[in-house]
Order: C-alpha cells, then sequence, then structure tokens
C-alpha cells in the first residue's frame, strides 16, 4: 500500500502484527520453564488470533480495497472446518501417537507455505522473486520430509539405508540449486519460467522424501526438530512477500528455536549434523579385544525380590518402552515399589525415542510426577550409589562402548552409566541389536541380568510377582 | 545477478535487520531447556509457525471472486483454500496438542 492514503486501519494492523510477534517470543519463553509452559502457549495462541482477526478486518490489498464480505465468509468457512478438524484430531490422538502428530501437523504447516508461495510467484505485484522460490522449496521439503517422518513413525515407511541414496541427495540438491537460479535470472518467457517453478516444487517435494528416507530409528529425534525448523523457515520466507513482521518474525524465531533443538539432539549423540543427515555412523578406530562373558538370565520371581528389598532403583525408558505401551504398566510397578520405601528415578537420555522428550510424554501420561523423570547429567553420579538399574527398551544409549571402544559407530556419544550400578536387569526382547546394529557390551557385565520377553509382559510378571510378596 | 542480490539487500535492509536479531533472541530464549519441555515446546513453536495462516487469508480474502474464470483465479482461489486449511490445521492442532501435554504434566505436580 502507498505512504501517500496510509490510513488508521494500516496504522493498527501494523501494531497488532507488532504485539503479536511480541506474544509469540514471549509465549515461548515462558514456555521454556515448567511452571509457566502451559501460560506461554496460551500466550501465544492468543497471538496469532489477534494476527488473523485483525488481518480479516484491516487487511487492505495494493489498490487499498479491503476484504469483502463473500471473501469473510470463506475464510471463516475454511477456519471453522481446518479448526474443528485439527482440534479434534489434538483431542482424540493417543498420548502414545504424538511424534506422528507432530510431525503430521508440522507437514500441514509446509504445505501451506508451499501454496501460498506458488500461488504469490504468479502474482505481478509481487516483487520478490528470492523469498517466494525459496518458501516454495523448504515449505515443499518441509511438508514431503514430514509426511515420509510421519510413514515411519506409523510404522508405514521402512528406512531405507544405501550409501548410493546420499550421492542422489547431492544431486537432487544441485538440481534445486540450479533451477532457483534460472528461474530467477535466466531469460526465458514468463509462461517457461511458470512451468519450471512446478518443476522446481516437485523436485523439492521428492528431495524431502529422499532426505528423510534413510535416516530413522535413534536418529528421528534430530529429523523431526531439523523439519520444524524449516517450516519456521518457510513461513518467514512468505512473510517477505507481505512485509509482514509477525509472520517473518515468528518464523525466523521458530526457525532459530528448531535449529537449536536439532543442535542439542546432535550434541546428545555426539555426531555433527551433516553426519545425521548423510546417514554416516563413525568408527573406525582400533577395535578393543575384550571377553564377551555370558549371558546371564533372571526370572521374574528373583528381579521382583531384587527390586522389592533395593531402597534406590533407577529405570532407564527406551524406544522399546513406547513400542509395547508399556508405560502404565511401568508407572505401576513404580508405585508397588514407592509403597515399600523404594525410591524410584527415571534416567532420561536426551535422544530416547523418536522425538525430542518423547521418554517424558509418555511417562507424564502413565501420570508419573515430572520430577521423578531425571536428566542424563543429573543421575549419572548417582550411578554407582544405586542398586538397581532397569533398562526398558533402550540399548545405544546405555552402552559402554560410547566410553571406551574407539572402534564403536557410538564412540563419544554420552550414555547413562549404567553399568556403574550395583546391578541391571535389562528388559529386551530378544539378543537383536539395537538401532546402530552394535554390541553391547552391557549385557555381558558381572551385574547385569537380562530379563527376555516384550516390556509389557515382563513388566507385568514382575507387578504380578511384586504384589505377591 | 550481483547488482540484483545487492539491491535485494538494500531493499530488504530492515527485514534482514530483524532477522538476525531474531536468530540471536532464539537461542537466547530457547537454551537451556530441561528435556522434560522438548516435546512441548517443539509443537508450541510447530503452531506459531502456522503464522503462514496469516498469507492464506490475505490470499483468499483478495481473491476476485467476480472474475473466476479469468486466468488462473479459480485455481489460485483454490489453492488458498487448501493453504488456509492447513495453515489453520497446523495452528489449532498444534496449540491444542501442545495445552494437552502440558496440561499433562501439569496434573501429576499437585500429586
Amino acid at each position: 500500500m502507498d505512504a501517500l492514503n496510509l490510513t488508521n486501519g494500516d496504522i493498527i494492523l501494523e501494531f497488532v502484527y507488532l504485539l503479536s510477534a511480541l506474544l509469540f517470543v514471549y509465549g515461548l519463553k515462558l514456555l521454556s520453564s515448567p511452571d509457566s509452559a502451559r501460560k506461554g502457549n496460551l500466550w501465544a495462541a492468543a497471538g496469532m488470533l489477534m494476527a488473523m482477526i485483525a488481518t480479516m478486518v484491516l487487511h487492505r490489498d495494493s489498490d487499498g480495497g479491503s476484504i469483502k464480505g463473500a471473501n469473510l465468509a470463506i475464510i471463516l468457512g475454511a477456519i471453522a472446518f481446518g479448526g474443528v478438524i485439527g482440534a479434534v484430531i489434538a483431542r482424540r490422538i493417543k498420548m502414545t501417537a504424538m511424534p506422528q502428530l507432530v510431525s503430521f501437523f508440522n507437514a500441514t504447516g509446509g504445505a501451506a507455505s508451499a501454496l501460498v508461495a506458488l500461488i504469490e510467484y504468479s502474482n505481478p505485484d509481487n516483487q520478490s522473486g528470492l523469498v517466494t522460490l525459496l518458501g516454495l522449496v523448504i515449505g515443499s521439503i518441509a511438508f514431503s520430509g514430514s509426511m515420509i517422518a510421519y510413514g515411519k513413525l506409523n510404522g508405514n515407511v521402512k528406512d531405507i539405508f544405501t550409501r548410493w541414496l546420499t550421492y542422489i541427495n547431492l544431486v537432487i540438491l544441485a538440481i534445486i540449486a540450479a533451477l532457483l537460479l534460472y528461474i530467477l535470472f535466466g531469460s526465458t518467457p514468463a509462461e517457461t519460467k511458470q512451468i519450471l517453478v512446478y518443476v522446481l516444487l516437485a523436485v523439492s517435494l521428492v528431495y524431502g522424501v529422499s532426505f528423510v528416507m534413510p535416516i530413522g530409528g535413534a536418529d528421528m529425534p534430530v529429523v523431526i526438530s531439523l523439519l520444524n525448523s524449516l517450516t519456521g523457515i518457510a513461513a518467514a520466507m512468505a512473510g517477505f512477500i507481505y512485509h509482514n513482521e509477525a509472520m517473518i518474525l515468528g518464523g525466523i524465531f521458530v526457525g532459530a528455536a528448531g535449529m537449536i533443538l536439532t543442535l542439542l539432539m546432535c550434541k546428545a549423540m555426539n555426531r555433527s549434523l551433516i553426519n545425521v543427515i548423510i546417514g554416516a555412523f563413525g568408527g573406525g578406530g582400533v577395535a578393543v579385544d575384550r571377553e564377551k562373558g555370558v549371558i546371564k538370565e533372571i526370572s521374574a520371581t528373583d528381579a521382583a525380590v531384587m527390586l522389592y528389598y533395593s531402597s534406590k532403583v533407577v529405570i532407564v525408558p527406551g524406544y522399546g518402552l513406547a513400542v509395547a505401551q508399556a508405560q502404565h504398566i511401568c508407572s505401576e510397578m513404580d508405585e508397588l515399589l514407592e509403597a515399600n520405601g523404594v525410591e524410584v528415578k527415571y534416567a532420561i537420555h536426551p535422544v530416547a525415542g523418536r522425538m525430542p522428550g518423547h521418554m517424558n510424554v509418555l511417562l507424564a501420561e502413565a501420570d508419573v510426577p515430572y520430577e521423578k523423570l531425571v536428566e542424563m547429567d543429573e543421575i549419572n553420579p548417582d550411578m554407582p550409589k544405586t542398586d538397581v538399574v532397569v533398562v526398558i527398551g533402550a540399548n545405544d544409549v546405555v552402552n559402554p562402548a560410547a566410553l571406551d571402544d574407539p572402534s564403536s559407530p557410538i564412540y563419544g556419544m554420552p550414555i547413562i552409566k549404567v553399568h556403574e550400578a550395583r546391578n541391571v536387569i535389562v528388559m529386551k526382547r530378544g539378543m537383536g541389536k539395537g538401532y546402530a546394529a552394535i554390541e553391547n557390551y552391557l549385557f555381558y557385565g558381572d551385574n547385569t541380568r537380562m530379563f527376555f520377553g516384550s516390556a509389557k509382559e515382563s513388566l507385568q510378571k514382575l507387578v504380578t510377582e511384586i504384589k505377591a510378596l | 545477478m550481483m547488482e540484483s542480490v545487492l539491491q535485494f539487500f538494500y531493499t530488504n535492509k530492515e527485514a534482514i535487520f530483524i532477522i538476525a536479531l531474531t536468530i540471536f533472541l532464539g537461542l537466547e530464549v530457547i537454551s537451556n531447556v530441561p528435556s522434560v519441555l522438548h516435546t512441548p515446546l517443539m509443537s508450541g513453536a510447530n503452531a506459531i509457525s502456522g503464522v503462514i495462516i496469516i498469507g492464506g487469508i490475505i490470499l483468499v480474502g483478495h481473491a476476485d471472486l467476480e472474475n473466476l474464470t479469468a486466468g488462473s483465479n479459480l485455481l489460485n482461489l483454490v489453492l488458498g483454500i487448501f493453504a488456509l486449511l492447513f495453515g489453520t490445521l497446523n495452528v489449532i492442532g498444534g496449540f491444542v496438542v501442545t495445552d494437552r501435554m502440558l496440561e499433562m504434566f501439569k496434573k501429576k505436580k499437585k500429586k
């Protein structure tokens, strides 16, 4: 709009956007501390609502026309429809399906950004070709990547793990860059460019798929927060098109926050982001020769007695707990033990599960107070004083090879030092290796006892035995 | 090409300022988040990235409903409505699910 015919409405709208942006920042700030988190979420939501309403009422196009009644009806209809579906899904979905849901909502955000960019590209008033195309590319990658992540977490998509996929990905990235530059600076008629934009959209969608495809298992938390970050950046790019501060600030802010979480997850695995994306595990050092020892099993009765008469028990949950949906029975065991005066804590590894904070959400659903969930660095010094550690469906995050075997692919990754505890009970389905397919010497340790079976059944047996004591 | 890049920087210099500062702000605000809050934080941030919904509102809001047959007006309207739908799913779903998660954390505290 022209500076000459600026109305009060335009100025108010800008102020509302500024206020919304500040509310996003304030909301996320509150979200980063447990006591104020819920309030923070509501503040951010209030900021969003304000920006939406103000846009509907006050926004004017470049000719000064405001939004007409018929258009408004369509907007409200679409929002009501999408809102009801979104709220119902969010309310009804099982807490165990949380990683999938977060990926799904992220995909919708990416899709919305890509669509807005696609439409705006053909708008003759739009002068910002570069950001429009970047929004299109990043939004599409976030969309298709998140959908693949959703499929993986839901168990519909398998990991494809091949070296050549890395090279294909690099080629696709190069094609995207070349297309982008050609559309921006090439001297082709507009009609051809419009077609190339569709090609760019398609290639970006393919890249999202091929980029997430080889990443799986323990790397999922990294990829999910990375995709989250991308959606934020895509929204910011669209914000540039409209010179909209709320969109730019909100988007970039989310992008930066997502990037931090991504790097935090990488740090928790002692790997670089590039390393995770390319899908290469480290290793290559000199192998340490060690005695394997023997696997010692424990019966449910013995395990129950051992736990019941301990004074300090630490539970280390992993993805196996989530897969078996054994969080409730785990919490039941915890309560039985606490009733006998046993101190029970949970040791949470930053990358346990399939998304950042996965174990916390899972255990919170089973009514485990969050004060009992202790982070890795805090619980490690207590390990030698712990009577029994119960490892439920976790593997690589408790593998001592990460500490002392330079040849191990996970060498250098911080772990929960359960091998230092007096006794370790490992609940495992069988002797299969973890996601990284690495031998775990913990299982052969003198103080380790194996308890084979699915986490849910094993815990059920333990609970029955403890009740009988 | 070089010129147009420089031109882009000049015309968007305020926005680039905002971005640079916002990145630092994001780093400051989010660092040191306890792992308990990783999922809600991610999902709350995800809902905020649904701010793209503003773009959807602007697009559908100024769509020319009288000349739908002209050019790609109809196509753009339909795509715009989809953008709005997806954006709303992201925003409403994201905030609601984050609230549900945090409610779970809260409930436990009283016990």
